[in-house]
């Protein structure tokens, strides 16, 4: 049995890849956490990058990571990456992140209200659940959503400026680009992230 | 405020010494003056969780940005966190949490024996190396044990304060 979509992905959804593409272009010292599965081949596609950190698992984690880095950071941007089913599984770390409000976090979420690494089922983003609605509510009051390229410079502009915690969702297209995978070497990332940084091994 | 016992102090004090910037918790009675003295330091983030995995994937990327980070919770919130444990492993981080143990000693609620009596077992089955304290004159010493194992050498360490530390909870209000 299926319901009816409340908020369906429309046909003027934006290309996923291009997004991302332009989107880190334009903040090139940003420091980037991408959630599992499409998000971090989207953010891999655009450039490997010392300052990113692809998660391949922990699902739900990657807006928590994202905010202890925030914290850690607060001289540079943080930008989380993730997917709708990512978020959803983490919902209440927006409450844990909308607490804190560092300015310079902001989390993007992909948003084809599918699980598309699992066989494209259907998320609550497309069943009823409205993320800005929910980030918003957590008090992440700086939350909106984009549907176009054309608001690409925008997003980038409030990771630049560093003036709030801010909420992006991206309605996509729900269609699946090639596979880009990053390194799944976890302390390798860890590690080149880090000394650029300037951070010392212990 | 309500005076804490002493061994809570110890907790903070060797965690400030360490140098812990984010303290990140669900709260539990037996953290609460470590959570009143994190959230007093102008250089310590306290940071409240909705739930305690949030806790695991935070004090990652604390470390990430060059912030040492600790989780502190109740036994119970050792259950929410088994898969995001994979992340210590996974990415190689250090870790440190200290759980208040519930449903193992004069515990009223039978509620919290089940995941109570699997917490260590749960923490070790991820690959966390469990200290365990009884005895309020040991906390200072084991914990500064198991920051030092986390902090210095990347271990990912667990320090269980025994509900036999903690003391009877009083549950008539008066």
């Amino acid at each position: 049995m299926s319901s009816q979509a409340s908020n369906s992905i429309t046909n003027s959804a934006v290309d996923r890849r291009e997004f991302v593409a332009s989107l880190i272009k334009a903040v090139p010292d940003a420091l980037v956490v991408s959630g599992l599965g499409s998000p971090s081949y989207d953010l891999f596609a655009a450039g490997d990058r010392d300052g990113n950190y692809y998660l391949w698992g922990a699902m739900g984690g990657a807006a928590s990571v994202g905010l202890g880095l925030a914290l850690a950071q607060p001289e540079k941007s943080v930008v989380v990456l993730t997917g709708d089913g990512e978020q959803l599984m983490g919902i209440g770390s927006l409450g844990t992140i909308g607490a804190k409000k560092p300015a310079n976090l902001t989390i993007v979420v992909l948003d084809n209200g599918h699980y598309g690494e699992t066989g494209m089922q259907r998320s609550h983003s497309s069943l009823g659940t409205d993320l800005v609605a929910v980030a918003k509510g957590f008090g992440i009051g700086h939350s909106y959503r984009v549907e176009d390229m054309a608001s690409c410079p925008v997003v980038a502009q409030d990771i630049q400026q560093r003036k709030q915690t801010t909420f992006v969702q991206v309605r996509i297209k729900s269609d699946e680009p090639p596979r880009m995978l990053p390194p799944r070497d976890g302390p390798y990332i860890k590690n080149r992230f880090r000394e650029a940084l300037g951070l010392k091994p212990f | 405020m309500t005076n804490a016992p002493e061994w809570q102090y110890a907790v903070f004090n060797v965690l400030k010494k360490g140098g812990v910037r984010q303290v990140a918790y669900v709260p539990d009675a037996g953290h609460s003056h470590v959570i009143r003295s994190a959230n007093a330091d102008p250089d310590i983030h306290d940071v409240v969780l909705t739930t305690e995995e949030e806790g695991v994937a935070l004090c990652c990327g604390a470390w990430l940005g060059g912030q040492r980070a600790v989780l502190l919770m109740q036994s119970s919130g050792v259950g929410n966190c088994v898969n995001m444990f994979s992340l210590l492993r996974s990415g190689d981080f250090p870790f440190l949490t200290v759980v208040t143990m519930r449903g193992e000693y004069a515990e009223f609620n039978p509620w919290q024996g089940p995941m109570g009596r699997a917490t260590q077992a749960a923490l070790e089955l991820m690959g966390i190396h469990v200290l365990r304290v009884s005895r309020p004159e040991e906390v200072e010493e084991v914990l500064s044990a198991g920051l030092d194992a986390a902090f210095e050498a990347g271990d990912k360490v667990a320090v269980l304060l025994g509900q036999n530390l903690i003391g009877r909870k009083k549950w008539e209000r008066k």
